[in-house]
């Protein structure tokens, strides 16, 4: 399967997520922001980071990237999309999730292991999930 | 050359952490004047000569797509002489 990883200007977690695609035995596509082709990918992760610095909103400005036009076309049709950190508020800007992201009202930053629990292990990103719980770690403000 | 600004306010129903440290400051420092205070974003935009309204109607659809989400934000466009 091939999984496209986006790099916008200010992307930092690229890398990780490509090499997680690939330990996760699929190929990773790197997207360009600019770029006007999905490349034929089968699914797309928007990695964290700081993309466009952050300005405005976190993700306002990548969400009309040429490649989001794409992304948010393929996702209405079907196609797996992952937001991650700074990818999720990317998704969240462009509208393919509900909601909106605000600083955590006390306004601290937060870092720490962050316990999860898988409640759906039939979506195309968490098949092999064999228990119900995980841990992974968090930062946020 | 007039100036259109825009004010980007989050609604009133959503927490504004910052606004509250801001509200929470201002006592240390011996202002003791406000009730509360609401953080906000404000644009200014230069354009030729005076607004026209399709300009102004430009600026409002920007300002619904771009410059606010208005998923957790209101905004008002004025003219500023």
């Amino acid at each position: 399967m091939r999984v496209g990883v986006i790099t916008f200007p200010g992307t930092l977690d690229d890398r990780d997520a490509a090499r997680a695609v690939v330990a996760g035995g699929s190929e990773a596509v790197s997207l360009w922001h600019a770029d006007a082709d999905l490349k034929s990918v089968d699914a797309v992760i928007l990695p964290g980071g700081f993309s466009y610095g952050d300005y405005l909103r976190c993700g306002a400005i990548s969400r009309f990237a040429p490649v989001m036009q794409l992304v948010i076309e393929a996702a209405g049709k079907g196609m797996p999309v992952l937001g991650i950190c700074n990818g999720f508020q990317v998704l969240c800007e462009s509208h393919l999730l509900p909601g909106a992201l605000t600083r955590n009202s006390d306004l601290h930053f937060l870092c720490r292991d962050q316990e999860i629990e898988i409640v759906n292990n039939t979506t195309p990103w968490t098949t092999s999930y064999n228990r119900r719980k995980d841990c992974y770690p968090a930062k946020e403000r | 050359m007039a100036k259109i600004v825009v004010d980007v306010m989050l609604k009133p129903e959503i927490l504004d952490p910052q606004g509250n440290a801001v509200a929470s400051a201002l006592p240390r420092l011996g202002f003791s004047f406000a009730k509360s205070v609401r953080q906000g974003k404000r644009f200014e935009i230069e354009v030729e000569g005076e607004p026209t309204a399709a300009q102004l109607a430009e600026v409002e659809k920007a300002a619904e797509v771009l410059l606010s989400n208005p998923v957790i934000e209101n905004f008002v466009v004025r003219v500023e002489k």
